[in-house]
């Protein structure tokens, strides 16, 4: 009888355990849940879009469905070429991805923060701190130098000036225009004015670049040195650049292709699987 | 780092802007020349009429200003005079005896005011004896004599040492008679005093009129600036208080003896004020529209900086700095060569000789000194960046309006 006491005591107390042990992981299990973490999200991932559409003249009778039903996700690190034959959206998606513009439906959500939701001045805001922009047009501000170009954004974001004096040295170097820190945009050509407009948009340090077609205005050897620099910046400071273009140059040396038509995602390549 | 781009943004298109700060410059040259002319008229006017006929303050018999009879003088002025004198803001103080009279030549005759004055004082208290043009300011030996205007003088067609007979009432209300000899010729190019004031020995006066000895009509106050007027009125009046409440004296000002003169004043500088305040509006327009084309050309650029993070408050300041830049600099031009205009046309005078008389016949010099205070350049500079802020808004609201995503692509 008191062998079975005994008995049974021990095995109460391995359920009472084994109970308490359930009960952990539930509470835990249910923390997780209130915090709306994603506990099987693994991946780096720092740009996700879904079921994002993009109409202009929604209200007419011929609208325009410039980006339609986009779901994609771009990692930290990534050298993605968005493209595809004109007009068929790569610059409205590159818009929405940059807050630029905004979708007539679907999220973007960058690094977690839904920007779809954000005010306009905090969207401003969001892109001074965490996206990077190079144009086709380089966009550079003729009145002030390449130097003043590059630390304008900087000033934005309040950095002191021994951190900004630092950074535009280290990105002048890197694009091999050290020699040309005071020369106003006028007195460059215009790759060399390209390869200044990536230097300001890496100097904020953006979580991402937007490139929307940065080769565009390039000759040949200024295209495939623009590329050099980028894919060095992409390595060294591993700056994740999504680019729309329709230069074959570009394509062939992307990691990934985002094929669009009609504002549709048609094919999703990792190049380099299939290098 | 804002103020460094809107001043080179400023300079991007030098001959636009150039074209601006010019029109800005013109347009106060011409608006200030035109105060400093009008002020300076009128404050000649002012300084004319106060230095040569009605001086700072004066003292009066209140009675005497409603009937001019000179029985209502005031009794024991050189207490008066004493007390006066002691206050630190008074230059000069002079008694008169003054009586409304008939001056007659053998020509013609006409109604005048008879001044009687003590020449050593008067000579203290305004500058009449320097705008004798023939004769002599008593420095005669001639008996009874009388200084007169150019202008009565030649309406009597009378000349030095030519007899005029004055009719005037005597202290009983009785018509009296006196033969006077012109000693001095006076020209002060203000028709209206040079006929209607003549001047004659006090003694002379009074010997005619039988007036008492111890009593004169008015008392004059020249004070050492023309500032200080409201500031001695107030203690005189507090000096004379029973006198004043006694209903014996009375105390005015220039304003009040010649209120003609004050209002002129005032609606010339109103006028002048309106007449630059529409040259600033009509160059605010200019503003407006160089700065429209200035955001028009720069779509793509300010596209880009609103893509790269440059906050809607930074732009808007941004483009109203550089039209806040573009006006005070075309301002500071304008304002500087105003100064060295007027500081110069002060020096030299302007001669408007071909409507002199016109202009002296309303009681104006026709020798202008243009003059404009300190207080007039501040006003217009604070009138010119508000004239630019107010020109940036539009521009400035304009930029806001812009879609970076389409602006960027924009092409120029």
């Amino acid at each position: 009888m008191e062998h079975f006491l005994a008995k049974f005591a021990k095995h109460i107390k391995k359920k009472v355990i084994e109970l308490t042990r359930l009960i952990i992981v539930i509470s835990y299990l249910e923390f997780i849940c209130l915090l709306k973490i994603d506990f099987w999200d693994f991946t780096m991932s720092i740009i996700k879009t879904i079921n994002l559409n993009k109409i202009y003249d929604a209200e007419t009778e011929i609208p325009v469905h410039a980006v339609n039903d986009v779901s994609l996700e771009f990692e930290a690190g990534e050298f993605t070429a968005i493209i595809g034959p004109s007009g068929c959206g790569k610059t409205t998606l590159l818009n929405l991805l940059g807050g630029l513009d905004r979708p007539t439906s679907g999220t973007v959500t960058i690094d977690g923060t839904d920007i779809i939701k954000l005010s306009s001045s905090e969207i401003i805001d969001f892109r001074l701190r965490n996206i990077g922009f190079v144009f086709q047009a380089y966009n550079l501000v003729p009145v002030l130098t390449a130097k003043e170009n590059v630390e304008f954004i900087m000033q934005l974001q309040g950095i002191p000036k021994q951190q900004r004096e630092e950074r535009v040295l280290q990105l002048f170097e890197q694009i091999g225009l050290k020699d040309r820190l005071n020369n106003r945009p006028g007195k460059l050509s215009g790759g060399q004015q390209q390869r200044v407009a990536v230097a300001r948009a890496l100097a904020s340090k953006p979580k991402f670049v937007l490139a929307d077609e940065p080769t565009a205005n390039l000759d040949s050897k200024s295209t495939s040195n623009l590329l050099d620099i980028m894919e060095k910046l992409n390595e060294v400071e591993n700056t994740t650049f999504i680019f729309s273009t329709h230069d074959s140059r570009v394509m062939k040396r992307a990691r990934r292709l985002v094929s669009l038509e009609d504002g549709k995602v048609v094919s999703d390549n990792n190049q380099m699987e299939h290098r | 780092m804002l103020l460094s781009i809107a001043w080179k943004n400023v300079w991007r298109n030098k001959l636009r802007s150039l074209i601006v700060i010019v029109s800005i410059t013109v347009g106060l040259l011409g608006g200030l020349f035109y105060l400093a002319f009008s002020n300076g008229m009128v404050q000649q006017q002012i300084n004319s009429s106060i230095k040569t006929e009605i001086s700072n303050i004066q003292l009066h018999n209140p009675k005497y200003l409603i009937n001019d009879e000179i029985k209502y003088g005031i009794d024991n002025p050189e207490n008066k005079i004493k007390k006066i004198k002691s206050l630190q803001e008074v230059k000069a103080v002079v008694s008169r005896i003054k009586s409304v009279s008939m001056i007659s030549s053998a020509a013609t005759g006409t109604g005048t005011t008879l001044n009687g004055i003590d020449p050593e004082a008067e000579m203290q208290a305004t500058d009449l004896y320097t705008k004798i043009t023939k004769g002599t300011f008593f420095k005669t030996k001639l008996r009874n004599p009388i200084v007169i205007g150019e202008k009565l003088a030649k309406k009597l067609r009378v000349k030095i040492k030519s007899k005029v007979v004055i009719t005037i009432q005597d202290m009983s209300g009785n018509i009296t008679y006196g033969a006077f000899k012109v000693a001095g010729i006076f020209d002060t190019h203000n028709s209206i005093f040079e006929l209607g004031n003549a001047f004659v020995l006090k003694k002379d006066l009074t010997d005619l009129i039988g007036y008492h000895e111890n009593k004169i009509t008015e008392i004059a106050i020249l004070l050492k600036h023309n500032d200080m007027t409201n500031i001695t009125e107030t203690k005189l009046k507090n000096m004379f208080a029973s006198e004043i409440n006694s209903d014996e004296l009375t105390i005015r000002t220039w304003k009040e003896i010649n209120p003609i003169l004050k209002m002129l004043n005032d609606m010339t500088i109103q006028f002048t004020m309106i007449f630059v305040i529409i040259i600033l509006v009509a160059l605010s327009f200019g503003i407006v529209n160089t700065m429209l084309m200035a955001i028009m050309e720069r779509v793509r650029e300010i596209g880009m900086l609103m893509a790269i993070g440059m906050s809607k408050v930074k732009v808007f300041f941004m483009i109203m700095l550089e039209t806040v830049f573009l006006s005070i600099t075309g301002g500071i031009i304008g304002l500087f060569a105003s100064w060295i205009l007027i500081t110069i046309t002060n020096k030299t005078g302007i001669d408007l000789a071909s409507v002199a008389e016109g202009l002296n016949s309303i009681g104006y010099s026709s020798f202008v000194r243009p003059e404009l205070g300190i207080f007039f350049y501040f006003f217009i500079g604070s009138m010119v960046i508000l004239t630019a802020i107010f020109a940036s808004v539009l521009p400035a609201r304009k930029a806001l309006k812009l879609n970076p995503a389409e602006a960027v692509r924009q092409d120029v």
